[in-house]
């Protein structure tokens, strides 16, 4: 598709989606400049939290951004797009209508009348490859179906804009990869209106496999931090090598390169700087990317294919790879995972050593420090929940700060740095039997 | 093994009358000739206090019975969609609604008579008046948890579902058939079988009441349970309790149930499954009957008729849009809702100021003596609730049997036991005192034992299995796995029962027999003789502590242990 200069279909300028007021103002998105062109099969690829089914919801004009301005067809959109359709992560199926009737109530909020209605549902359904199920209710079928149904009923409306949000991750591997195989062909076939498709996705190879062009966001601000064209040929080879080095590349955008500690360290809460957020990492899972990565031979080890082996997705893969650099026991080197010797220490240590080690690398952590410090200044050397809670709360919004109490919580007490006693909602600092006299 | 798809045709041509029709023609010309039967044995005189107590006039009591309750619910639904809908998407209204609805829901019902009363008495015919007094009291007693039901449905819509209704630009109308109706509908159902059983409650109160030296009656089942009662007549209170069963049941069996059935295809739920709860062999009948196809047809054709009436421009979600401005009318509202607010506080505080403060003090002692009331008969309700309900949760055959007899004996409103309850009672050393406290065991019990039936079916079978296997018995057993697994059932059920009680208490402490009045120390019986007395302001005093009293158990004990239960026994 290296036309001249293909027409834009969608063009984002300077859109911005913040919550909340003054103190408490939490950016969702920051400043994205985004055109998707016709005849594009565009992938907004990025990790949990980072809004871009946010960003879906702008570009169909269901959210109205706080900032900037959103064209479609060089005019700027007022309210929800009616040449866009979406084919939702959870299917939003209504549960009690039949296929049939899920498919024919896009066509009649339309003004389709009744005959149109049920002929062009039969039609699509048809498409789709579901003849025979038009009277069946959405919860006597399997996901994959009822994600067919998702897009019958998507297609129902002649859409110009297709915009997929997250279609595949709901389902089993196997209905997964033959839709992705049948959204494609409908997609290239051609014999449908759609100029352009936009998926937003949080899986690379699906992304890779799919698409012309990966948008990479990440969060924390919400942002765009990289686009990568995907010049492959259909149908794609996951195969080849130019597949996985592509896979390889938005790998090593999306995790990163370890920078210096006090980058990666951040400041303490309360202090000027930024305070770094500690990753959604359980204790267990990041045990078992050690262990994976040090039975390997190779010292750098490909972070896909660790993903595959592990059986993870890319939002239970990030937040491990983030705890392990921050902890020290890994780098990250375009798109590989490397271990230090502190990281193979660990894999082959006992559960009492692992602790040790564990609890020696917490201690280092800005967010302990500040923690501990707080605790051993309370009365009796325990402290409320809700206190830390309310001294957290200024440095980020309260779900934010309520789930990284949650992960210090169980980082800290597997380390044995402090107790917990969840009945009274109270940290302990855990004095060791065996030092104290 | 599918065959090729041809076009479907019209569904196949029925004869013209199946045999369900032909069952449910008899089962309607049945319910009809009752309905007629009842209204031709009406009794000479409807007019005033006099009640028939003979046995040929309960068919037309319970039918102007069934009729006030009928036109209550009616009321309350309306004002339920209404309510709940403006709650749920104006954030502004809801911010005020809300609140509301909870001190509404928590205002003793019974002392709501006389103030209705009055108000509708200078404007219509006395019997006109009292007849709407007594819709409006159950109404009263209806409308809150449906309000409730329809509001928490209403915004816990799955997002997707919403944006979806949005992207494919449904009309206002389309989201509401397509979308939150049939989300709320299963709730709606449930909620309104709530109802209607608190509503007997309060119609067996409402039909006969005095106030001053006024004596009402309305022609109805609980105006003839009393009247009966204050006669001694035995045999007249057996027939009126039996009819009143009799209509329960066949209310259950010909209308809730099979609206349950109906409502449970609205489930969200992606699973197949297959509850009793949801059958019902009426339902059944109708919709393999000739009947179901002209209402579904019919229902179509109003539906097509609404369509092209009403607009079709897509209606924006409510619920994801954001509009900051005010409109007019919400300016309207607020300007008319401080007059209200500060016209009601001028009148009340000048009530309260004449209240004298002896009668304060009295107040007092009387939520004092109701507390400890209510607390006995909770108490006595979970002594025999909590092993008879873990008998029949954890034993799927022995509830298979007792399930219905519990129901039907729950269905039977306790008001409608009390004059009985009395006319023993009063003979017992104990008195009113205990009746009191027996009344309001009756009346609420219902709710724990079947909160503590579905606590024990729900406790886990690993967890049942395991207790077997570390060999837990007796006094262990219900200390590690029963108890902590029924708690935060209990507590949802102590929660309803008491709110209950403190209701009860009206009508419990405060009674009128024979033309004798017994009273005994309650706040109860504070509101009941300030009605029956015309004290307003006694009645607006004891009213308000009552009010102020259960919102602050409310708050300071129900609302900690129900959050416990969440956190901490929370079986999942």
């Amino acid at each position: 598709m290296l036309q001249a200069q293909p027409k834009p279909l969608v063009e984002l300028m300077g859109v911005s989606q913040r919550y909340g007021r003054g103190e408490r103002q939490f950016t969702a998105i920051q400043d994205i400049n985004l055109t998707i062109a016709e005849g594009e099969f565009m992938a907004l690829l990025g990790p949990s939290g980072c809004g871009k089914s946010t960003l879906l919801r702008i570009i169909t004009g269901l959210n109205r951004p706080s900032e900037g301005l959103v064209r479609y067809r060089g005019k700027a959109l007022e309210g929800v797009n009616p040449y866009a359709t979406i084919v939702f992560q959870t299917f939003a199926l209504f549960p009690w209508l039949t296929v049939e009737e899920n498919v024919a109530v896009a066509l009649k909020a339309r003004g389709a009348s009744e005959a149109e209605a049920h002929r062009r549902a039969v039609e699509l359904i048809d498409l789709v490859g579901l003849d025979g199920f038009e009277q069946a209710y959405p919860r006597e079928l399997s996901g994959g179906m009822r994600q067919k149904v998702g897009i019958a009923r998507a297609l129902a409306v002649d859409p110009e804009l297709l915009c997929l949000d997250e279609p595949f991750s709901a389902l089993d591997v196997l209905s997964a990869e033959t839709l992705r195989g049948e959204v494609l062909e409908l997609w290239t076939g051609g014999s449908l209106k759609i100029r352009a498709v936009l998926m937003v996705s949080h899986n690379i190879e699906e992304a890779v496999f799919m698409a012309d062009r990966i948008v990479v966001m990440d969060k924390n601000p919400g942002r765009i931090v990289a686009e990568v064209p995907v010049n492959l040929p259909h149908p794609r080879d996951r195969k080849s090598d130019a597949f996985a080095a592509l896979v390889a590349r938005v790998y090593a955008v999306l995790a990163g390169q370890t920078q210096s500690e006090a980058i990666e360290y951040g400041t303490e809460p309360g202090q000027n700087g930024q305070t770094r957020l500690l990753p959604a990492a359980s204790v267990t899972a990041l045990a078992g990317l050690l262990e994976q990565a040090n039975a390997t031979d190779d010292e750098r080890d490909p972070l896909a294919k660790l993903q595959d082996e592990l059986g993870l997705d890319l939002d239970q893969m990030l937040p491990l790879i983030e705890a392990a650099e921050l902890l020290g026991f890994a780098r990250v080197e375009s798109g590989n995972l490397i271990l230090t010797p502190l990281g193979e220490a660990f894999a082959e240590a006992s559960i009492q050593t692992r602790k040790e080690i564990f609890a020696s690398r917490l201690r280092r952590l800005p967010f302990f420090r500040w923690m501990l410090r707080m605790i051993a200044a309370a009365d009796n050397q325990s402290l409320r929940w809700e206190v830390l809670l309310t001294a957290l709360e200024p440095e980020f919004p309260s779900e934010v700060a309520e789930r990284q109490l949650d992960i210090a919580l169980e980082w800290g007490r597997y380390a044995e740095l402090f107790a917990y006693d969840d009945a009274e909602g109270r940290f302990f600092l855990e004095t060791p039997a065996v030092t104290e006299k | 093994m599918f065959k090729p798809r041809t076009f479907t045709p019209a569904p196949p041509a029925q004869s013209i009358l199946t045999r369900a029709d032909v069952w449910l023609l008899l089962v309607l010309v049945g319910l009809l000739a009752l309905v007629i039967g009842a209204a031709e044995s009406a009794p000479e005189t409807v007019q005033g206090p006099e009640i028939d107590l003979s046995l040929s006039a309960l068919p037309f009591y319970s039918l102007r019975s069934v009729g006030r309750m009928a036109l209550a619910y009616a009321l309350s639904f309306l004002f339920t969609m209404i309510y709940g809908y403006i709650a749920a998407y104006n954030g502004r209204a809801e911010r005020v609604l809300i609140p509301l609805l909870d001190v509404l829901q928590s205002v003793p019902i019974l002392s709501f008579l006389p103030v209705v009363l009055l108000s509708l008495s200078t404007v219509l015919p006395e019997t006109l008046a009292v007849e709407l007094t007594a819709v409006v009291l159950i109404f009263t007693s209806q409308v809150w948890n449906m309000t409730f039901a329809w509001y928490q449905s209403l915004t816990t819509i799955p997002r997707e579902l919403r944006e979806a209704s949005s992207i494919f630009r449904f009309s206002r109308w389309q989201r509401f058939t397509t979308l939150e109706f049939p989300f709320g509908a299963l709730a709606l159902v449930w909620n309104s079988m709530m109802s209607w059983a608190g509503g007997w409650f309060f119609l067996m109160a409402a039909e006969i009441f005095t106030l001053g030296d006024r004596d009402f009656r309305l022609p109805g089942l609980g105006a003839f349970l009393q009247t009966a009662a204050n006669a001694g007549d035995l045999a007249a209170i057996g027939w009126g309790i039996l009819t009143l069963v009799a209509v329960i049941v066949i209310l259950d069996q010909f209308v809730w149930r099979p609206l349950l059935a109906w409502a449970s295809q609205f489930r969200l739920e992606m699973i197949e499954r297959d509850d009793e709860e949801s059958q019902s062999w009426f339902y059944d009948l109708i919709r393999q009957s000739v009947v179901a196809s002209w209402v579904s047809s019919l229902a179509g054709a109003i539906d097509r008729l609404i369509m092209r009436r009403l607009s079709r421009r897509p209606a924006p979600d409510p619920y994801l849009s954001v509009s900051i401005r005010r409109s007019w009318w919400e300016w309207v509202l607020v300007a008319v809702s401080v007059v209200l607010v500060g016209w009601g506080g001028w009148v009340g505080s000048n009530l309260l100021l004449s209240v004298p403060l002896a009668q304060w003090g009295e107040i007092g002692l009387s939520v004092g003596a109701t507390m400890v009331r209510v607390a006995t008969a909770m108490a006595i309700a979970l002594l025999w609730t909590v092993p008879v309900g873990v008998f029949i949760g954890t034993r799927p055959r022995a509830a298979a049997i007792l399930q219905p007899i519990v129901q039907i004996a729950a269905s039977v409103p306790a008001t409608a036991l009390f004059p009985v309850l009395v006319l023993v009672f009063l003979a017992l050393p104990g008195g009113l005192n205990l009746a009191a406290v027996v009344l309001m065991m009756l009346g609420t019990q219902w709710y724990v034992l079947f909160n503590v039936i579905a606590g024990a079916a729900a406790i886990p079978q690993d967890l049942r299995f395991t207790s077997d296997l570390l060999q837990l018995h007796g006094w262990e057993r219900w200390r590690t796995l029963i108890l902590p697994g029924l708690f935060p059932y209990l507590i949802t059920g102590l929660i309803t029962a008491s709110g209950g009680a403190w209701n009860a208490s009206i009508v419990a402490e405060y009674v009128v027999f024979n033309q004798q009045t017994y009273q005994t120390i309650g706040i109860g019986a504070q509101i009941a003789a300030a009605t029956a007395n015309g004290d307003f302001a006694g009645l607006f005093a004891a009213t308000l502590a009552m009010i102020i009293v259960v919102v602050a158990i409310n708050r300071l004990v129900w609302r900690r242990l129900y959050r416990l239960a969440e956190t901490k026994y929370r079986m999942e």
